[in-house]
């Protein structure tokens, strides 16, 4: 009962922290305290009551406006995980199941995607396509495809090689059946965990690109940019770019540990070892 | 009519070298043959050959007849996925010899072993639970409904290899290939285990194709041997012949070595109280 709880631990730190997050996301879609735009508040007011984060150099509310930076990097993980995940996990499978040239040359090409910086190829995408949330939604997406199609391409052969797969195909199963039920089973823990590592990232990387001014288009206002906009007044107003880095940091912590969380509920075998 | 026809069988990697190389041999309906050869022999490849199971890297060539003994046999050599899986299973299934690793490890036995059931008796609902456990009770394993509901980690080694050989035994095949499935079991759970498939391949009237690199054991379930080294056949004959006339060097070492093991094996047996 006791190392029960002690297991769950993380998991329940992680969804808290994610958890709040996400609630504040939800939260930003019916309302919050202020409009986005709404510059009615004094320039680089302190914290009070009206404001409970203070204002920006412009006088906007910095509770709605962080509240508006959740929601966007929630959707960024959220869109980005998505894309990575069915397009990393196909073309992993792919390179799994393929021989030789096949499997190499999709080799290589993970190889050199991963190779390739996010924020460079988040760069191309916005030159091609223009800033915006999408273009940066569709770059995380690609870049996190690589990883997982490398990770899916290993954990495919593995599987592949093990006896059990043999005996399954002894007795008739289909591959595309062997795939369902022993093939995505045994890989789905190892890749659930980098689904939630990789949300954590997707958000950092979304606050990069905003930062740099690639990101959602203002007055949509992402983490990034708000530790962007807080870094000239940082001494003044500290807490424009506490609220927005700490947050980050809750997200990335928070995947963290569900990650963690996750993959010992999930693993029967990991189960039995503690 | 013939199960397994094999005539100038070879199997060679992408580099020319030949594992196996030029065997020929036939098992008729409720024949038991005993292939015996130290590892690295190509005994298992020869298994893996008769099923259409060979590694990508590896080619078969020459002629290799698989039939139930009733329907006109298929060639293997060279025959498409799809046609495999029809007669894998049903006229031909596999028992290896780690049974830990031929499970799959995040898969109760119960919802394992109802893959082939269903597929090759069309079972569903009621009748496939009242199915899993009669075969698991085929298989003499004591709590059939305990075992159905575990994970293979969770029971012992003879339990596994229990369960393993109810998946062969579940497509109903004509031909059962054992090979080496007492190998990685301590000497009592050996011998058991040697008596079970003894029973249900005569319950059967099955054929059954026994692969050991110890002519002990062999010598307690077949009556014709065939002795491989370095991929070809160095002696063949019934199983009386063998041990009474050597005729090959490596045969010799065989039979000598075997009869201090079999002695070894008597001891263990009496003194197991089984």
């Amino acid at each position: 009962m006791n190392t029960k709880k002690q297991r769950s631990l993380p998991l329940i730190v992680g969804c808290t922290l994610v958890g709040f997050i996400v609630l504040m996301a939800l939260l930003s879609i019916f309302w919050t305290p202020y409009s986005v735009g709404d510059m009615s508040g004094s320039r680089l007011g302190p914290l009070s009551s009206h404001h409970w984060l203070g204002t920006d150099k412009l006088g906007r509310d910095l509770l709605s406006r962080v509240m508006i930076g959740a929601r966007i990097a929630i959707t960024v993980g959220f869109g980005a995980v998505f894309i990575g995940a069915v397009l990393g996990v196909t073309l992993g499978l792919i390179a799994g199941f393929a021989q030789r040239w096949v499997d190499e040359s999709f080799s290589a090409m993970f190889d050199i995607l991963i190779a390739f910086p996010t924020l460079l190829l988040a760069m191309l995408i916005v030159a091609a396509r223009g800033a915006s949330l999408t273009s940066a939604i569709v770059a995380i997406g690609i870049g996190i495809s690589a990883i997982v199609a490398r990770l899916t391409r290993l954990l495919v052969k593995r599987v592949l090689a093990k006896d059990f797969i043999t005996a399954s195909r002894a007795s008739g199963t289909s591959w595309a059946r062997i795939i369902f039920i022993h093939v995505l089973p045994n890989i789905w823990t190892t890749l659930i965990v980098t689904f939630a590592l990789q949300f954590g990232f997707a958000g950092l990387t979304e606050a990069s690109l905003s930062y740099l001014g690639l990101g959602a288009p203002p007055p949509n206002a992402s983490w990034g940019s708000l530790l962007q906009e807080a870094q000239a007044t940082v001494l003044i107003s500290p807490v424009a770019a506490i609220a927005p880095g700490l947050l980050l940091v809750c997200l990335v912590i928070g995947m963290n540990l569900i990650a963690d969380g996750l993959r010992d509920i999930a693993d029967p075998t990991l189960r039995r070892s503690r | 009519m013939k199960i397994v026809d094999v005539q100038d069988l070879t199997v060679q990697t992408s580099e020319a070298s030949k594992v196996v190389n030029g065997i020929s041999f036939s098992i008729e309906p409720g024949e038991r043959l005993g292939l015996i050869g130290e590892s690295g022999s190509g005994k298992s490849m020869t298994a893996l050959a008769v099923m259409g199971l060979l590694p990508a890297e590896l080619k078969a060539s020459g002629n290799l007849l698989l039939g139930n003994g009733k329907d006109a046999p298929m060639q293997v050599i060279g025959a498409s996925e799809k046609s495999l899986n029809e007669i894998r299973g049903s006229v031909a299934s596999i028992v290896f010899q780690e049974p830990l690793t031929a499970l799959d490890p995040l898969m109760k036995i119960g919802r394992q072993l109802s893959e082939p059931l269903r597929r090759w008796q069309g079972l569903k609902g009621d009748a496939l639970q009242e199915a899993i456990i009669s075969a698991l009770a085929e298989v003499r394993i004591r709590k059939p409904e305990r075992i159905a509901g575990s994970y293979p980690y969770e029971i012992s080694g003879g339990e596994r290899q229990r369960a393993a050989i109810a998946m062969a035994l579940a497509c109903e095949p004509s031909l059962l290939i054992a090979d080496e499935p007492t190998t990685a079991l301590d000497v009592t759970v050996q011998a058991e285990i040697l008596d079970l498939l003894d029973a249900v391949v005569a319950e059967r009237g099955m054929s059954l194709l026994f692969i050991s690199h110890d002519l002990a054991v062999v010598s307690r379930i077949t009556d014709h041997v065939l002795v491989m080294k370095d991929g070809s056949v160095v002696e063949s004959g019934s199983l009386r012949n063998i041990l009474h006339s050597p005729n090959h060097p490596y045969t010799r070492d065989l039979v000598s070595s075997a009869k201090e093991l079999d002695d070894a094996l008597d001891i263990a047996k009496k003194s197991g109280g089984n």
